[in-house]
Protein backbone atom coordinates (compact mmCIF):
# COMPACT_ATOMS: atom_id res chain seq x y z
CA UNK A 1 0.00 0.00 0.00
CA UNK A 2 3.16 2.19 1.05
CA UNK A 3 4.95 1.67 -2.40
CA UNK A 4 1.56 1.85 -4.41
CA UNK A 5 1.26 5.61 -2.91
CA UNK A 6 4.96 6.55 -3.54
CA UNK A 7 4.68 5.52 -6.97
CA UNK A 8 1.47 7.15 -7.89
CA UNK A 9 2.49 10.82 -5.84
CA UNK A 10 5.85 11.22 -7.03
CA UNK A 11 7.04 10.70 -9.76
CA UNK A 12 8.26 7.71 -9.23
CA UNK A 13 7.23 6.14 -12.55
CA UNK A 14 9.68 8.60 -14.21
CA UNK A 15 12.77 6.12 -13.48
CA UNK A 16 11.88 4.82 -16.49
CA UNK A 17 14.36 6.82 -18.79
CA UNK A 18 11.82 9.13 -20.25
CA UNK A 19 14.54 11.09 -22.12
CA UNK A 20 14.13 14.33 -24.94
CA UNK A 21 16.24 11.44 -27.09
CA UNK A 22 14.61 8.77 -26.11
CA UNK A 23 10.85 10.83 -27.47
CA UNK A 24 12.45 11.81 -30.40
CA UNK A 25 13.73 8.36 -31.58
CA UNK A 26 10.22 7.14 -31.28
CA UNK A 27 8.42 9.09 -33.11
CA UNK A 28 10.65 9.05 -35.79
CA UNK A 29 10.91 5.92 -35.63
CA UNK A 30 7.18 5.14 -35.18
CA UNK A 31 5.77 8.01 -36.99
CA UNK A 32 8.09 8.76 -40.00
CA UNK A 33 8.56 12.06 -38.57
CA UNK A 34 11.14 13.73 -41.22
CA UNK A 35 11.89 16.68 -38.56
CA UNK A 36 10.98 16.01 -34.45
CA UNK A 37 11.64 19.25 -32.18
CA UNK A 38 11.89 17.93 -28.51
CA UNK A 39 11.72 20.42 -25.93
CA UNK A 40 12.20 19.12 -21.89
CA UNK A 41 10.27 21.29 -19.86
CA UNK A 42 10.77 19.48 -16.67
CA UNK A 43 12.71 22.81 -15.42
CA UNK A 44 9.59 25.18 -15.17
CA UNK A 45 7.17 22.40 -14.33
CA UNK A 46 9.10 20.39 -10.82
CA UNK A 47 7.94 17.15 -13.12
CA UNK A 48 8.83 15.49 -16.17
CA UNK A 49 7.61 17.90 -18.81
CA UNK A 50 7.78 17.66 -22.91
CA UNK A 51 6.50 19.95 -25.62
CA UNK A 52 7.06 18.87 -29.13
CA UNK A 53 7.24 19.31 -32.66
CA UNK A 54 6.84 16.16 -35.03
CA UNK A 55 6.36 17.25 -38.66
CA UNK A 56 5.33 13.93 -40.84
CA UNK A 57 3.83 12.86 -43.98
CA UNK A 58 1.35 10.83 -42.36
CA UNK A 59 -0.44 13.42 -40.70
CA UNK A 60 -1.60 14.68 -44.19
CA UNK A 61 -4.92 14.74 -44.64
CA UNK A 62 -5.94 14.36 -40.71
CA UNK A 63 -7.89 16.35 -38.38
CA UNK A 64 -5.66 18.13 -35.60
CA UNK A 65 -7.75 15.41 -32.96
CA UNK A 66 -6.49 12.60 -34.99
CA UNK A 67 -3.25 13.54 -35.25
CA UNK A 68 -2.58 14.72 -32.07
CA UNK A 69 -3.64 10.78 -30.92
CA UNK A 70 -1.57 9.27 -33.30
CA UNK A 71 1.68 11.13 -30.86
CA UNK A 72 -0.27 9.83 -28.19
CA UNK A 73 -0.59 6.43 -29.29
CA UNK A 74 3.31 6.44 -30.22
CA UNK A 75 4.32 7.86 -26.74
CA UNK A 76 1.79 6.08 -24.77
CA UNK A 77 3.96 4.31 -22.06
CA UNK A 78 6.36 7.29 -21.52
CA UNK A 79 2.57 9.50 -21.39
CA UNK A 80 2.14 7.56 -18.50
CA UNK A 81 5.13 8.78 -16.70
CA UNK A 82 4.97 12.58 -17.94
CA UNK A 83 3.20 15.08 -16.13
CA UNK A 84 2.94 17.76 -18.58
CA UNK A 85 3.36 17.28 -22.46
CA UNK A 86 2.62 20.03 -24.91
CA UNK A 87 2.35 18.98 -29.10
CA UNK A 88 2.28 20.57 -32.38
CA UNK A 89 1.76 18.37 -35.86
CA UNK A 90 2.43 19.54 -38.80
CA UNK A 91 2.71 18.40 -42.66
CA UNK A 92 6.04 18.50 -44.22
CA UNK A 93 4.14 21.41 -46.46
CA UNK A 94 3.09 23.20 -43.64
CA UNK A 95 6.29 23.12 -42.14
CA UNK A 96 8.23 24.12 -45.24
CA UNK A 97 5.83 26.92 -45.51
CA UNK A 98 6.43 27.75 -41.96
CA UNK A 99 10.48 27.76 -42.67
CA UNK A 100 10.58 30.47 -45.49
CA UNK A 101 8.14 32.94 -43.34
CA UNK B 1 -12.03 9.99 2.10
CA UNK B 2 -15.06 12.03 0.11
CA UNK B 3 -14.45 10.33 -3.31
CA UNK B 4 -14.22 6.46 -1.55
CA UNK B 5 -17.80 7.50 0.23
CA UNK B 6 -18.74 8.61 -2.89
CA UNK B 7 -17.73 6.00 -4.58
CA UNK B 8 -19.19 3.59 -2.36
CA UNK B 9 -22.26 5.32 -2.98
CA UNK B 10 -22.66 5.08 -6.57
CA UNK B 11 -21.33 1.51 -6.11
CA UNK B 12 -24.69 0.33 -4.41
CA UNK B 13 -26.81 2.84 -6.63
CA UNK B 14 -26.44 1.05 -9.32
CA UNK B 15 -27.62 -1.81 -7.42
CA UNK B 16 -24.06 -3.68 -7.63
CA UNK B 17 -24.79 -4.18 -3.93
CA UNK B 18 -22.99 -7.24 -4.60
CA UNK B 19 -19.71 -6.15 -4.29
CA UNK B 20 -19.89 -5.29 -1.04
CA UNK B 21 -22.04 -7.85 0.76
CA UNK B 22 -19.82 -10.64 -1.17
CA UNK B 23 -18.21 -12.37 2.32
CA UNK B 24 -14.49 -10.72 2.56
CA UNK B 25 -12.04 -14.16 2.27
CA UNK B 26 -9.59 -12.07 0.89
CA UNK B 27 -9.65 -8.25 1.39
CA UNK B 28 -7.37 -7.31 -1.73
CA UNK B 29 -10.23 -9.36 -3.58
CA UNK B 30 -13.22 -7.14 -1.98
CA UNK B 31 -11.00 -4.25 -2.19
CA UNK B 32 -10.51 -4.71 -6.09
CA UNK B 33 -13.91 -5.45 -6.77
CA UNK B 34 -15.53 -2.89 -5.08
CA UNK B 35 -12.23 -0.34 -6.86
CA UNK B 36 -13.75 -1.59 -10.20
CA UNK B 37 -17.46 -1.72 -9.43
CA UNK B 38 -16.66 2.00 -8.81
CA UNK B 39 -14.45 3.19 -12.02
CA UNK B 40 -17.19 1.59 -14.20
CA UNK B 41 -19.76 3.83 -12.71
CA UNK B 42 -17.33 6.69 -12.97
CA UNK B 43 -17.42 5.88 -16.30
CA UNK B 44 -21.23 5.49 -16.67
CA UNK B 45 -21.12 8.47 -14.93
CA UNK B 46 -18.93 10.60 -16.78
CA UNK B 47 -20.81 9.64 -20.20
CA UNK B 48 -23.30 11.92 -18.67
CA UNK B 49 -21.45 14.08 -17.28
CA UNK B 50 -20.19 15.17 -20.91
CA UNK B 51 -23.70 15.37 -22.16
CA UNK B 52 -25.64 17.41 -19.72
CA UNK B 53 -23.97 21.00 -20.92
CA UNK B 54 -23.00 22.55 -23.88
CA UNK B 55 -19.24 23.48 -22.98
CA UNK B 56 -17.71 21.19 -20.84
CA UNK B 57 -14.24 21.40 -19.07
CA UNK B 58 -12.33 18.58 -16.72
CA UNK B 59 -9.34 21.21 -15.54
CA UNK B 60 -6.98 21.46 -12.67
CA UNK B 61 -8.81 24.12 -10.23
CA UNK B 62 -11.61 26.33 -11.03
CA UNK B 63 -12.43 29.01 -13.83
CA UNK B 64 -12.27 31.41 -10.78
CA UNK B 65 -9.01 29.21 -10.06
CA UNK B 66 -7.08 27.14 -12.09
CA UNK B 67 -4.69 25.56 -11.05
CA UNK B 68 -2.26 24.86 -13.42
CA UNK B 69 -1.00 26.76 -16.70
CA UNK B 70 -3.04 25.10 -19.44
CA UNK B 71 -6.13 25.08 -17.71
CA UNK B 72 -6.11 28.48 -17.03
CA UNK B 73 -5.07 28.98 -20.75
CA UNK B 74 -8.15 26.95 -21.89
CA UNK B 75 -10.19 29.14 -19.20
CA UNK B 76 -8.95 32.51 -20.55
CA UNK B 77 -9.35 31.43 -24.09
CA UNK B 78 -13.44 30.38 -23.70
CA UNK B 79 -13.30 33.50 -21.72
CA UNK B 80 -12.24 35.47 -24.65
CA UNK B 81 -14.96 33.99 -26.58
CA UNK B 82 -17.61 35.22 -24.31
CA UNK B 83 -17.58 31.86 -23.03
CA UNK B 84 -18.32 32.08 -19.13
CA UNK B 85 -21.29 29.31 -18.18
CA UNK B 86 -19.71 26.15 -18.78
CA UNK B 87 -19.92 22.80 -16.44
CA UNK B 88 -16.31 22.54 -15.07
CA UNK B 89 -15.14 19.92 -13.10
CA UNK B 90 -11.80 19.90 -10.73
CA UNK B 91 -9.91 16.89 -11.20
CA UNK B 92 -7.68 17.85 -8.27
CA UNK B 93 -10.32 17.16 -6.09
CA UNK B 94 -10.76 13.77 -6.99
CA UNK B 95 -8.16 11.99 -7.70
CA UNK B 96 -10.42 9.29 -9.43
CA UNK B 97 -12.03 11.60 -11.37
CA UNK B 98 -8.28 12.40 -12.48
CA UNK B 99 -7.55 9.55 -13.46
CA UNK B 100 -11.08 8.05 -14.76
CA UNK B 101 -11.84 11.61 -17.14
CA UNK B 102 -8.13 9.82 -19.08
CA UNK B 103 -9.23 6.48 -19.78
CA UNK B 104 -13.15 7.62 -21.02
CA UNK B 105 -11.92 10.16 -22.72
CA UNK B 106 -8.56 8.10 -24.06
CA UNK B 107 -6.29 10.96 -23.37
CA UNK B 108 -3.14 11.58 -21.29
CA UNK B 109 -3.69 14.63 -20.02
CA UNK B 110 -5.48 17.74 -18.36
CA UNK B 111 -7.45 19.84 -19.37
CA UNK B 112 -9.59 17.87 -21.18
CA UNK B 113 -12.87 20.21 -23.08
CA UNK B 114 -15.57 18.69 -24.74
CA UNK B 115 -18.35 20.18 -26.99
CA UNK B 116 -21.91 19.00 -27.22
CA UNK B 117 -20.49 15.44 -25.38
CA UNK B 118 -17.67 14.84 -28.14
CA UNK B 119 -14.18 15.31 -27.03
CA UNK B 120 -12.39 18.54 -28.41
CA UNK B 121 -9.04 17.80 -27.16
CA UNK B 122 -6.77 19.44 -24.69
CA UNK B 123 -4.91 22.69 -24.01
CA UNK B 124 -3.43 22.85 -27.36
CA UNK B 125 -5.92 22.01 -29.97
CA UNK B 126 -8.46 24.59 -28.23
CA UNK B 127 -5.47 27.55 -28.75
CA UNK B 128 -4.76 25.97 -32.15
CA UNK B 129 -9.12 26.27 -33.05
CA UNK B 130 -8.92 29.59 -31.31
CA UNK B 131 -6.10 30.77 -33.18
CA UNK B 132 -7.27 29.52 -36.87
CA UNK B 133 -10.65 30.75 -36.54
CA UNK B 134 -12.46 27.16 -36.13
CA UNK B 135 -13.23 27.90 -32.60
CA UNK B 136 -15.99 30.32 -33.68
CA UNK B 137 -17.19 27.55 -35.94
CA UNK B 138 -17.53 25.44 -33.55
CA UNK B 139 -19.10 27.29 -31.06
CA UNK B 140 -21.43 28.60 -33.62
CA UNK B 141 -22.77 24.68 -34.22
CA UNK B 142 -23.16 24.68 -30.46
CA UNK B 143 -25.17 27.67 -30.88
CA UNK B 144 -22.70 29.84 -29.21
CA UNK B 145 -21.98 33.30 -30.76
CA UNK B 146 -18.51 33.84 -30.04
CA UNK B 147 -17.94 37.03 -28.53
CA UNK B 148 -14.88 38.07 -30.84
CA UNK B 149 -17.51 38.39 -33.86
CA UNK B 150 -19.32 41.33 -31.90
CA UNK B 151 -15.63 42.52 -31.04
CA UNK B 152 -14.83 42.53 -34.93
CA UNK B 153 -17.71 44.71 -35.99
CA UNK B 154 -17.38 47.15 -33.11
CA UNK B 155 -13.78 47.72 -34.94
CA UNK B 156 -15.30 47.95 -38.32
Amino acid sequence: MLLLYYESHTHGLSYMAVSADHIREKLIKELEAVHVDVEDTSPERCAASFKVLVVSAQFEGKPLLQRHRMVNMCLAEELKAIHAFEQKTLTPEHWDKMKQQ
Amino acid sequence: MNSLIRSTARCMRSGAAACLLRPADGLVRAASARFLCAAADLQKDLGEMVKKDKVVVFMKGTPAQPMCGFSNAVVQILRMHGVDQYASYNVLEDQELREGVKVFSNWPTIPQVYFNGEFVGGCDILLQMHQNGDLVDELKKLGIRSALLDAEKESK
